[in-house]
């Protein structure tokens, strides 16, 4: 209702919906084809300096080439006695949250012909590092709590904009791998 | 064997209403109750102290309503029982049939009962939206007593000591509050609900739902009709005193709110750190649906008292994230983690890969019909007020098909 008035250009945030929305409807008649492996491959470089290299994933019932390998890279900052020569772990964490809950906002806005103008998340996580010192059994290795704000400029209402960050959430990868325990396998050889 | 034009399977409201329809067009037909009396449910499979989420003047069924001293009163499951046993009057009632198989047979179906076989030629399943309690799988893993709201009765059942309440939808949330008023501590695992006062500016919740058309939504009116029929029940309760049993309410009366119950490992209960989202998209539906109302009564009733906002609903600033089940402090876990129709004796390829039944607004197979599901053609075709014209579109289109057939 809000955003009617302000119809007239089509709304463009980059989402093509129309494919998304097909995609649900295949996925309907083939559910196999929506199981998909993402995977990344990490090397040690020098020190708590490593390096992803992340390229192939399965999906759609078949393997996939991308035609670049992506490379992601992370350190520990001076504090800890490293070199800093990439963001820490949990900040590549942190940054995935954000990403995913951006992109999300994206779609579920283009889906609502909301048109974005701007949108940024600042996301912070605490964490107690006596935990991973293995100083203090009580004390978690892991974010003890993360906090995200967002600041949107759209040709929304304000509960418009609060209904599409709500949905993001609900919608995200990330924020459901964040609030939500996931079985780990980890072998060696 | 016996024949028959048509068979109703189950003689609660959307059978009985189906029956009233049928008789309406003179379609001669029999309804199968397996009960000695109609509407069993409403009694044997409710708790002892609920009363219908709708209000009194809200049960309208086809030539049939409440005419009671009390159109805004809230029906106990004796009353209702009463009162569905006085709609069935006149109905070609057969009790204390049990059906236990329909399948295909000739240009009908063969219905298998343990009082012999029936060969219809249209088949109208009418036995209820909640048969089955659904259960996560992680129950398997609980190392405590369990309870569906199917058996569960009052308090006075469960064991001394803790109860973890999974699910905050209608049930869950009554049930959470009858059991810590009752003085068991009560934790309740809240995933995604839908809060909702019970009057608002100056009527009940229903009437507004009622003459906004929001309750007669139909589903080619809606884009995605999966997720509707999914929509967890509204927060309330059947009374007029209780404005709101929402997350505040329970709060208020020392219940402890988590996320959603994720998961059981090792004996503890893990629960999802979303509860804040959980929460934010209720109170966004709620006012939506409020603003909705306020659009409308600005037009169509501009005599009713003024628009209402209610506080967001709080959580705490770090919902607990696990809890022992192990240590004495719970005894019990309750369910209400949904409910699901029983249509295990259909004999017939008509499931999808989940298990569920596939129909178009209710229409299953050729002369085979479904009643009464949650937004099975609109909004409110699970409610008493909402199975009757749904049962009269099957009467019509059976009545239109058997003269096809005929011609």
């Amino acid at each position: 209702m809000t955003h009617a008035a302000t119809a007239t250009a089509p709304v463009r945030n980059g989402v093509n919906t129309e494919a998304l929305i097909g995609a649900r409807g295949a996925f309907e008649q083939a559910p196999e084809a929506a199981r998909f492996t993402f995977r990344s491959t990490c090397d040690w470089v020098d020190g708590s300096f490593s390096r992803n290299s992340i390229n192939g994933y399965f999906g759609l019932g078949q393997e996939h080439q991308r035609k670049q390998t992506f490379t992601v890279e992370s350190d520990h900052p001076e504090v800890f006695a490293a070199e800093d020569r990439a963001a820490t772990p949990t900040e590549l964490v942190l940054s995935a949250l954000a990403s995913c809950l951006m992109g999300g906002l994206a779609a579920v806005a283009q889906h609502r012909g909301i048109q974005l103008h701007s949108a940024r998340a600042v996301v912070e996580g605490d964490v107690d590092v006596q935990g991973i010192l293995g100083m203090d059994p009580d004390i978690r290795n892991g974010f003890s709590a993360i906090r995200v704000r967002f600041d949107i400029d759209a040709d929304a209402s304000k509960e418009d904009i609060a209904a599409l960050v709500a949905q993001s959430q609900k919608r995200s990868a990330v924020f459901d791998i964040l609030t939500n325990p996931t079985n780990v396998a980890v072998t060696v050889g | 064997m016996r024949h028959i034009p048509t068979l109703v399977i189950g003689a609660g409201q959307a059978g009985l209403a189906m029956s009233r329809c049928l008789r309406d067009r003179s379609v001669h037909h029999v309804v199968l109750e397996r009960g000695s009396s109609p509407a069993p449910a409403w009694v044997n499979e409710r708790w002892d102290s609920l009363r219908l989420l709708t209000p009194n003047w809200q049960s309208r069924l086809p030539g049939f309503a409440y005419g009671g001293p009390d159109p805004d009163g809230f029906m106990t499951m004796p009353e209702i029982a009463a009162f569905l046993s006085d709609y069935a009057q006149g109905a070609p009632l057969e009790t204390g049939t049990t059906v236990r198989s329909v399948r295909a047979e000739g240009r009908g179906y063969r219905v298998e009962t343990n009082r012999g076989d029936w060969l219809a030629q249209a088949v109208v399943m009418a036995t209820g939206a909640c048969r089955r309690a659904q259960v996560p799988a992680c129950a398997s893993a609980a190392p405590l007593a369990q309870i569906t709201p199917l058996d569960y009765k009052s308090p006075a059942q469960l064991g001394r000591g803790g109860v973890l309440v999974v699910g905050a939808s209608a049930t869950g949330i009554q049930l959470a509050a009858e059991i810590a008023a009752a003085g068991h501590e009560v934790m309740l695992a809240a995933g995604h609900h839908i809060r909702m006062p019970r009057h608002y500016r100056g009527r009940d919740i229903q009437w507004w739902m009622d003459r906004t058309g929001t309750n007669h939504v139909t589903t080619d009116q809606i884009d995605d009709v999966d997720r509707a029929r999914r929509v967890p029940s509204l927060q309330l309760t059947g009374s007029r005193a209780a404005q709101f049993t929402d997350l505040n309410a329970l709060q208020a009366q020392g219940i402890e709110i988590t996320g959603r119950l994720a998961d059981i490992r090792e004996g503890r209960a893990v629960f999802s750190g979303s509860l804040a989202n959980a929460c934010a998209l209720s109170d966004l539906k709620m006012n939506r649906l409020l603003r909705e109302i306020d659009a409308w009564a600005e037009i169509h009733a501009p005599d009713a008292g003024p628009p209402e906002s209610f506080a967001p609903t709080l959580t705490p600033s770090s919902p607990r994230l696990s809890a022992s089940l192990t240590d004495g402090r719970f005894r019990t876990i309750l369910w209400a983690t949904g409910y699901a129709p029983d249509f295990g004796w259909l004999d017939l390829p008509v499931f999808d890969r989940k298990g569920r039944l596939v129909h178009d607004d209710g229409h299953v197979a050729p002369g085979l019909y479904v009643l009464g599901l949650p937004f099975q053609r609109r909004r409110m075709s699970a409610l008493i007020d909402g199975v009757g014209a749904d049962a009269a579109e099957i009467a019509d289109h059976l009545t239109e098909t058997r003269l096809f057939r005929a011609a």
